[in-house]
């Protein structure tokens, strides 16, 4: 059952990724902006712009294009970026883990300060402790991911500069690394030094892309644990003397958590998509940085490889959430 | 709520560790470190191919790494550099060029007159996407006799040389380039500049060292941190913490504030860059009413004072004072009253005004939006209605470049070499792709210029070229930028008229 539940998922994933790839090459090249008459020096001629047109095969068709850019995708080649005069897939690969590291951690400090918030408001649920939580959240979730990283930049970066404003670790350092997955090197080297730079660095745009969606966790959570506070397997759990805390940790949080994981597995793809503003807040080297310079310069391979490869980052975290959650739900699993 | 001794213990812990984490850790300045938090990013190390040679915001970063044929001092002359001495035959058909001895590359391999020829070569090779080829093609057939260097002109440009100290105007070394190729050489680029590239982590850094072999001395500061800080935020931040030593363009309001503060000081001087409204010869426009109308009735002074804080000069021509064609002489009065009468002359009034649309970006240039929302609030008064048409800048070039642009269109023009070609002449000549305007008038004025050898002559020729054009209102000139720079005080910073932030004129304080 699940392994037809995960065949028919990587089937429905190619065609969304192929739909992308039409969507995306299409609506960039018809959008205003043409990468050739940014590139324009003074006193081009009609000569200089149909030769430099050329030079970046944009002299041909669109559907000629697609399937000279597509056949070089199916071969492991997503072109060359127009402004970086680099292979995209490369450029792409290179920065792809810095992201997926913030993403990750940010999605820790979510799950951990959501979680903790939920615990603690179904504990003290109809108290002024849980009407402040509800409030908190109201703030985290209507305050942009962005606003948040402007004002940590301020308290943390500014009036108490604890954490690094800008960039992924500090220059001055020699990195060992031989992944671009710094962070979880580091911490498998046993270089807690550079561990220590790197969460620095990392800090404020990780919390700043955690807080609205801990707020989403705390608020579903919390509401999940306080309906199952009142079943009677909770009930009978109270009886056999366990503390409320014991109770919510030991008997609902299990059950509560479910829906939660689901949810998380959607937000989480819309948090990934946030680090394109934060990063380039935070001037963090990741993929979303580099998304907002393709889209300035007009550099159309880079922005379609980009796209492409957020595109099947979305589909396959929605496959594992998909997945996981056949296997944690019994009625799915034994369907 | 109730707290047990445990769960104070978590708290307790994991504030700790938050704090850990975040323990000052941030570089402060020393006499041989400097940090620049910089605004833009370096997408590419080659500065003679691709969209990054025709960026000028980059040309600080290549201007470290690398030398141009002939440097420019920061007040835009131009001095020996690699070439000591360049000119011209008597008869325009030959080139001379002199090169400087005893320089090295970053790598301790010589420098020598091959480097020069094979820069000069590349460059105007179409194969390469040199985007000015179209000018160094113009001579070929170079020959090389000890440190002199001699070519033939195929088309004589007056201002061949001063392209030297401008877009795509770097030399490269021959030598190293063709051991490790294009990939190679982006991955550990090397020139004969002041500063070394030490590490480079794109988006992120680049870690520059003196060259202690620096045929101009070698720079004050040992180590140069650049971060690309591209968020004006972010970059205050970044000044205000102590994290940076010097940054650049942010907003004025920022400038001012910062350089109240202790331990921080600061420039704002002009730049060789240009706030301007383009105007079409179409529609309207084609009414010489009213274009002079919508040129008069602009107060500048009022757009820098206000909207700027007094950050700018307000400019009559596209020619700035430090330019080699400025002619203050040439003045366009402000005159709403004279508006009003030329509309009228044109059956227009407050009452039935005439309509059209300007373009402008908002955010890419300093005010932008609000000097253009200001400018049509001038306008309407003496009888012009404007529509305001928001677009981003790559709509901006690619409806340029196809000369599709609203009636008015609001852009900037920079010009670091001060020649009256790179700016008048491209903005107005007809035929040029950046030019909007196409009237007949101003081709006929131009065109005995691009190739007139008496330098006197050709400058006299560009300013009545500018007079023409203001008399004629054929584009409303509105002011040269300044440039805010705000470092720590222990930092001496020279401005450079292009625009450069350049760390080798930078010395502790």
């Amino acid at each position: 059952m699940i392994l037809q539940r995960f065949l028919t998922r990587l089937l429905t994933m190619a065609v969304t990724l192929f739909g992308v790839a039409v969507v995306v090459f299409v609506v960039i090249r018809i959008a205003p902006g043409d990468p050739i008459a940014m590139m324009l020096p003074p006193g081009a001629s009609q000569a200089d712009i149909d030769r430099l047109r050329a030079l970046y095969g944009l002299d041909k068709s669109i559907v000629e294009q697609f399937f000279i850019w597509l056949a070089g995708v199916l071969h492991g080649d997503f072109g060359t970026s127009i402004s970086l005069r680099q292979d995209v897939l490369g450029l792409v690969m290179n920065r792809l883990p810095a992201t997926l590291e913030l993403s990750i951690v940010a999605l820790l400090i979510a799950v951990a300060v959501g979680g903790v918030l939920a615990v603690i408001g179904a504990r003290e649920r109809g108290t002024a402790v849980e009407a402040g939580i509800d409030v908190a959240n109201g703030a985290a979730l209507s305050i942009p991911d962005f606003l948040w990283g402007l004002a940590f930049i301020l308290v943390f970066g500014v009036l108490w500069p604890v954490f690094e404003i800008s960039g992924r670790v500090s220059p001055r350092l020699e990195l060992p690394f031989v992944t671009q997955f710094y962070l979880f090197e580091s911490i498998f080297r046993l270089r807690f030094d550079l561990t220590k730079d790197l969460l620095s660095h990392m800090f404020m745009p990780a919390l700043a892309l955690a807080l609205p969606l801990a707020a989403i966790i705390a608020q579903l959570l919390k509401q999940s644990l306080k309906e199952l506070l009142s079943l009677d397997y909770v009930v009978l759990a109270r009886v056999k003397g366990f503390s409320e805390t014991q109770v919510i940790l030991r008997e609902a949080l299990k059950n509560a958590a479910l829906p939660t994981l689901t949810l998380v597995g959607v937000q989480f793809t819309f948090l990934i998509g946030g680090t394109v503003i934060v990063e380039r807040l935070f001037s963090y080297e990741g993929l979303g940085n580099m998304a907002i310079d393709a889209v300035i310069n007009r550099d159309l391979p880079l922005i379609q490889g980009i796209v492409l490869v957020f595109a099947l980052l979305f589909v396959l975290i929605n496959l594992a959430v998909d997945m996981l959650y056949a296997v944690l739900n019994p009625r799915l699993r034994h369907g | 709520m109730t707290m047990n001794r445990r769960e104070l213990l978590g708290y307790g812990a994991s504030a700790l560790g938050v704090a850990a984490i975040g323990m000052p850790n941030i570089a402060r300045a020393q006499a041989s470190e400097l940090t620049i938090a910089y605004n833009v990013n370096l997408p590419s190390w080659d500065p003679t191919t691709g969209p990054s040679a025709v960026n000028p915001t980059i040309q600080g970063i290549y201007q470290s790494v690398f030398d141009q044929f002939i440097p420019q001092a920061p007040d835009l002359s131009f001095g020996p550099g690699l070439l000591t001495q360049w000119g011209w035959n008597q008869d325009r058909t030959k080139v001379m060029m002199t090169v400087r001895e005893g320089v090295t590359w970053h790598d301790g391999s010589p420098f020598t007159a091959e480097d020069i020829v094979w820069s000069l070569q590349r460059a105007g090779d179409e194969k390469t996407g040199n985007p000015i080829q179209f000018v160094w093609k113009n001579v070929n057939n170079f020959k090389i006799d000890g440190n002199t260097i001699t070519g033939d002109v195929v088309q004589f440009d007056p201002v061949y040389f001063k392209w030297m100290s401008f877009l795509t105007g770097y030399v490269l070394p021959k030598a190293y380039y063709e051991k490790v190729g294009a990939e190679g050489f982006e991955a550990k680029p090397i020139g004969t500049g002041p500063y070394m590239v030490d590490k480079f982590e794109r988006n992120a850094f680049l870690r520059l060292k003196a060259n202690p072999n620096y045929w101009g001395g070698k720079p004050a500061f040992e180590n140069v941190t650049i971060k690309f800080v591209t968020d004006a935020a972010s970059r205050v931040a970044e000044i205000e913490s102590g994290s940076s030593q010097v940054t650049l363009e942010i907003p004025y309001e920022e400038y001012d504030r910062l350089i109240g503060k202790d331990g921080l000081a600061g420039s704002c001087d002009t730049v060789s860059d240009i706030g301007m409204v383009f105007f079409n010869d179409i529609d309207v426009m084609k009414d010489a009413n009213v274009r002079k109308a919508a040129v008069m009735s602009v107060d500048k002074k009022l757009l820098v004072d206000r909207l700027l804080r007094g950050y700018g000069l307000p400019i009559d021509t596209l020619e700035t004072p430090e330019y080699a064609a400025f002619d203050p002489s040439i003045k366009v009065e402000y005159n709403p009253d004279k508006a009003k009468e030329l509309l009228a002359a044109s059956g227009y009034s407050t009452d039935k005004p005439v309509k059209f649309t300007i373009q402008t970006t908002k955010g890419f240039k300093p005010k932008d939006y609000e000097m253009i929302q200001a400018i049509v609030g001038m306008w309407r008064k003496v009888g012009i209605e404007a529509n305001i048409e928001v677009y981003e800048i790559a709509k901006h070039y690619e409806l340029r470049a196809a000369d599709h642009l609203a009636p008015a269109a609001f852009y900037n023009w920079g010009n670091s070499i001060g020649d009256p070609t790179t700016s008048t002449g491209f903005a107005m000549y007809g035929p040029s792709p950046h030019s909007v305007w196409d009237g007949q008038d101003v081709i006929d004025a131009i065109n005995p210029l691009w190739a007139e050898p008496d330098e006197a002559k050709r400058i006299a020729g560009w300013k009545a070229v500018s007079k023409l054009i203001a008399d004629n209102a054929y584009v409303l000139p509105l002011l040269q930028y300044a440039q805010p720079i705000v470092h720590a005080k222990g930092v001496k910073v020279v401005p450079h008229k292009s625009g450069a932030l350049l760390p080798a004129l930078m010395t502790p304080a």
